[in-house]
């Protein structure tokens, strides 16, 4: 019994036909990648079962999810992490198929651009509950709120320094074989971000303003 | 929170004063702080002596071979456990003598005993010994060339030691930990446990954990991608295959750890409320997600241990392993069942019966398929021809303890019986009756079956037995009292107590105690007397014990690439069907060139910066926490702009190494197995059919 | 199937590709902005609310997983699929045990 069966070699966008050297090598990587990001996974669940728990028994006389969560700013941001998704999946297709570098390196700082724009949405929401008082410090759900959504933040922030790095090898390296796993990687990275957010969305917002 | 008003020696040196240093208030903590840094400036001045420090750095501290990431590990593993039992010897000594009136050391000293103690059994013993061996061992058994993220390997090794580096500097610098290896809020926060200990402790946890983390994701791409030709799933020898599964639990439970500590520190450095006891903390959820990580993390502990025992009891039965299959399921079963039992480290933490009873029931459950393992054990040794060699002595030990051990475990999955004797030491009994038999034996058995693998000598039998036989009485000396002891409601990690009826039982226990010191002596009397016997007991063609699987295919120790040439197999028990077809050591019709992955010194300098920064989290000293950061990433990117990262063996000289070793093979007389120990055995072992 | 024997074309088609990741897109706006509407329009009773929102989302996530992840059911590797199916069963071993261990002791220490 072997376990392989399938046409797709690793999750992501596969690049087997264009490039059947640079596919193989990438395989194990990819994997590879691919399990640290569940491994994050579990990490984002055991947040959430956290923050679902404290969002029930620790208000201890704080603000509830209602008041704490910004609804339309949430639309805002996840309009914006949406449409990142989309433009990386067009980066990930310039690598694909593009022999030309500007396609790739415009839809991946556009992605970037989208990506600081929610860092941007998110910091204010940050400011703002601050603002009104409402620091972790203040409740067991409060440290939840900002923990959870904090570190979807520090997540967002990573991807965006490596897409940096990614700039700089791109113009240093060219778009060798090692580069080219990177920016699949990252792609990995980027798109699984956006999985998690649907949940905090739903978790957080949504099923906050319900409460 | 550091304000703008603290003074410059608050922003230069952070909370550490001089009197964080040694001397410290009593007297063994002096002496313990003297040894670790006398111990630190030995090695350093015997390397500088013996001007070796340009070999030590190129050849092994900064190698991506498998093989020596594998060595170090171990190293670091013996290092810790030596420290580790002496505090337990510390511990036991306390316990007997403090009763009705004070022991040796004082209640608080206690507490950071028995904290370190677990705490680097499990991180820095267990873990790295266990890392230690799968990566060794896993590679040459699937017949591959390397892991398949050599670099990465180098990382997680060095984040590892930098965690152990952390905790050999508590104990000179300022004050471990008192909060137990699970470290529990709300004691374990600010104000209950204010100053470094408890960070200490976080951090020493995080760099493992992160090490554990990225090593068994490297463990388990390998297994999945580089097994050799024919190598399906279900041709893997069985440690490979317990290998996989304590990857996967390495992978999916290491998170709940990084969640449960990373929370923590939330709470003491930034003022949060997971865990306080006012403000909507909630104490409850920090025992959910430690164990969620905690129950895995005891299966990763045993079950690379199952895999030893299996390869142990096959070859010194000299018969294949029985019911390989069964094993296979088993080992799986366990995997996945390890996280549906985490509750039962916490029965009586308040929620209704029903939960206690369905976790009570999985818990239960888990009996089954390690029953399974047991009776395949004890069929593989039926009718075969069993030489009581020392890993095959510890393997019986094993085998009778553990059932033991297993069955009182049962005991405590019923959540009735387990409110009688939570947190007694019955429990601590229960515990080390799993992990000393089943882990610590099962590492030693390992490292006394393939130590003459990696270094191309056997190590001395009669001093091995010694070992075996100081290990073996020593435990169930220690910890058979505990059983009686806990049911006499004596608590864990008494310091002191009034209770007279306990003290034959403590005192017996004590004689267990130094029996598991003299025991450890023991291994290393052994390893001294083996290196200075080594040209009697060379065995470097590579097979002395008649191995079933590919690391006996090759010499002792293994040229860097391993073999040759990729084997092909096609069937289990590979080497012992080449063996068997006469083809074993057969020239290859070509050889081609072969690349390796070329060392760097960038693995050691992430480490040191780890530490650097976890240093600098425990004593608030911001500044070197950032920079020791920053360095960590940039160590990581720095990485990424090189090029150039492999370099060639010519076909020649793989050629030239291979019929140099098959010369030698075709030259010596195989050994009979009656012969095994004597000093004939050079390892080729004589085929029986 | 040898995936050597699939025929490249089938798969490295750019257009289909473009269209592909456009759907991902288009789907995942449809479905969130379902999800908002729902909240903000409110029109029927909570839970039944919170099974919507529950369910958009899993769906949501399907097709990130589907269109952008390129996670199949049919062509991924059985390696990718066996690790994401596992990952599921641990993450909801450990939520949903966590859930009512937690609301249990909670309900039982008022």
């Amino acid at each position: 019994m072997r376990f392989a069966s399938g046409t797709d070699r690793h999750p992501g966008l596969n690049i087997h036909g264009r490039d059947p050297d640079a596919h193989r090598a990438a395989e194990p990587v990819i994997f590879g990648f691919w399990i640290f990001l569940m491994s994050d996974l579990v990490l984002f669940a055991l947040l959430m079962a956290t923050y679902a728990s404290m969002s029930l028994h620790g208000i201890a006389g704080g603000p509830t999810p209602r008041q704490a969560g910004d609804l339309a700013s949430a639309g805002v941001e996840t309009a914006l992490l949406l449409a990142s998704s989309f433009t990386f999946s067009l980066t990930s297709l310039a690598l694909k198929y593009r022999d030309d570098r500007r396609a790739l390196v415009g839809w991946m700082a556009l992605t970037g651009l989208l990506g600081l724009g929610f860092l941007g949405c998110e910091a204010k929401d940050f400011a703002s509950l601050i603002g009104k008082g409402w620091a972790p410090e203040l409740s067991g759900f409060l440290s939840a709120h900002f923990t959870l959504l904090g570190t979807h933040f520090l997540h967002v922030a990573c991807g965006l320094a490596w897409m940096a790095v990614m700039f700089v090898q791109i113009a240093v390296r060219g778009l060798d074989q090692a580069v080219a796993t990177r920016i699949m990687r990252l792609a990995l990275f980027w798109h699984l971000l956006d999985v998690v957010w649907i949940g905090i969305v739903t978790l957080v917002f949504l099923q906050g303003s319900l409460s | 929170m550091p304000t703008f008003t603290q003074d410059w020696t608050y922003w230069l040196f952070g909370l550490l004063r001089w009197s964080d240093f040694p001397p410290k208030a009593d007297g063994i903590a002096t002496f313990a702080a003297s040894l670790v840094v006398l111990g630190a400036l030995a090695v350093v001045g015997l390397v500088t002596r013996s001007g070796r420090w340009r070999w030590l750095w190129r050849e092994w501290l900064t190698s991506l071979d498998h093989k020596k990431i594998g060595v170090m590990y171990i190293v670091l593993a013996f290092v810790m456990l030596s420290r580790a039992v002496i505090e337990a010897i510390l511990m036991r000594t306390q316990q007997a003598s403090a009763i009705g009136q004070a022991g040796v050391v004082s209640a608080d000293h206690f507490a950071q005993l028995f904290t370190t103690h677990g705490s680097i059994m499990i991180f820095f013993m267990a873990m790295p010994f266990l890392t230690g061996l799968i990566n060794y061992v896993m590679p040459l058994q699937i017949g591959a060339r390397d892991l398949s993220f050599p670099f990465l390997n180098a990382v997680g090794l060095w984040l590892t030691a930098a965690g152990a580096a952390l905790m050999m500097a508590s104990l000179v610098v300022g004050k471990f930990s008192t909060g137990g290896w699970s470290g529990y809020p709300p004691y374990t926060e600010l104000g209950f446990s204010p100053g470094e200990g408890v960070d200490y402790w976080i951090w020493a946890v995080s760099l493992s954990s992160i090490g554990s983390t990225v090593t068994g994701l490297n463990f388990a791409v390998t297994i999945y991608k580089k097994r050799c030709p024919g190598m399906d799933l279900l041709r893997m020898p069985l440690f490979c295959w317990t290998a996989l599964c304590t990857s996967i639990l390495m992978i999916f439970a290491m998170p709940a750890l990084t969640v449960a500590t990373a929370l923590l520190a939330l709470d003491r450095y930034l003022g949060f409320h997971f865990f306080t006891n006012g403000a909507g903390g909630d104490v409850m959820n920090y025992a959910n997600l430690f164990w969620i990580f905690g129950h895995p993390e005891v299966y990763i502990l045993i079950l690379p241990a199952f895999g030893v025992w299996s390869e142990v009891i096959s070859t010194f039965s000299g018969k294949h392993l029985y019911g390989y299959i069964s094993l296979v399921g088993a080992t799986m079963a366990i995997a996945v069942l390890s996280f549906t039992v985490w509750l039962h480290h916490f029965f009586t933490m308040g929620q209704e019966a029903n939960v206690n009873a369905a976790f009570g029931i999985a818990t239960m459950l888990i009996g089954i398929p390690t029953g399974v393992k047991v009776y395949d054990w004890i069929l593989t040794m039926v009718r075969g021809r069993i030489r009581f060699i020392a890993p095959m002595l510890f393997a019986i030990t094993f085998l009778l303890c553990f059932v033991i051990g297993g069955l009182s475990g049962v005991m405590l999955a019923d959540p009735a019986i387990d409110f009688a004797v939570h947190n007694t030491l019955f429990l601590v009994a229960h515990f080390h009756n799993m992990l000393i038999p089943g882990t610590l034996f099962g590492m030693l058995a390992a490292y006394m079956l393939w130590f003459p693998k990696a270094f191309g000598f056997r190590l001395d039998e009669i001093w091995g037995r010694i070992a075996w036989a100081l290990w073996s009485a020593g435990f169930l000396v220690a910890f058979m009292p505990l059983y009686p002891l806990g049911l006499m409601a004596m608590m864990r990690r008494t310091a002191q107590t009034t209770r007279a009826e306990y003290a034959p039982w403590l005192w017996t226990a004590e004689v267990g105690a130094v029996l598991i010191g003299l025991g450890l002596a023991a291994l290393f009397v052994q390893l001294w007397v083996s290196v200075r016997n080594r040209a009697r007991l060379a065995a470097p063609l590579g097979d002395p014990w008649d191995g079933h699987s590919l690391e006996w295919a090759t010499p002792s120790p293994p040229p860097e690439w391993n073999f040759a040439v990729p084997p092909e197999v096609s069937g289990r028990d590979a080497f012992t069907a080449l063996k068997a077809q006469g083809i074993a050591y057969r020239e290859p019709e070509r050889y081609e060139a072969i690349s390796l992955p070329r060392g760097t010194g960038i693995p050691v300098v992430i480490g040191g910066a780890g530490f650097v920064c976890a240093f600098g989290l425990t004593w608030h000293i911001w500044w070197a926490a950032l920079a020791g950061l920053f360095a960590m990433w940039g160590g990581v990117v720095w990485r990424s702009f090189q090029t150039d990262l492999e370099r060639t063996v010519e076909a020649g000289e793989v050629a030239a190494t291979h019929r140099h070793w098959l010369s030698r093979v075709h030259a010596v007389t195989p050994v009979g197995r009656d012969a095994e120990t004597s000093a004939d055995n050079r390892g080729l072992a004589e085929h029986e059919a | 199937m040898n995936p050597r024997n699939i025929p490249p074309a089938t798969r490295d088609d750019p257009a289909r590709e473009r269209r592909h990741s456009l759907l991902g897109l288009v789907s995942s706006a449809l479905l969130t902005g379902a999800a908002f509407a729902l909240v903000l329009a409110q029109p029927f009773a909570r839970p039944v609310l919170l099974a919507c929102i529950a369910a958009l989302a899993l769906v949501q996530i399907g097709c990130q997983l589907f269109f952008f992840l390129h996670i199949d059911l049919r062509r991924s590797h059985r390696d990718d699929l066996q690790l994401v199916l596992f990952t599921s069963l641990v993450i909801v071993l450990m939520v949903a045990g966590s859930m009512w261990i937690l609301s249990s002791q909670h309900a039982m220490m008022g």
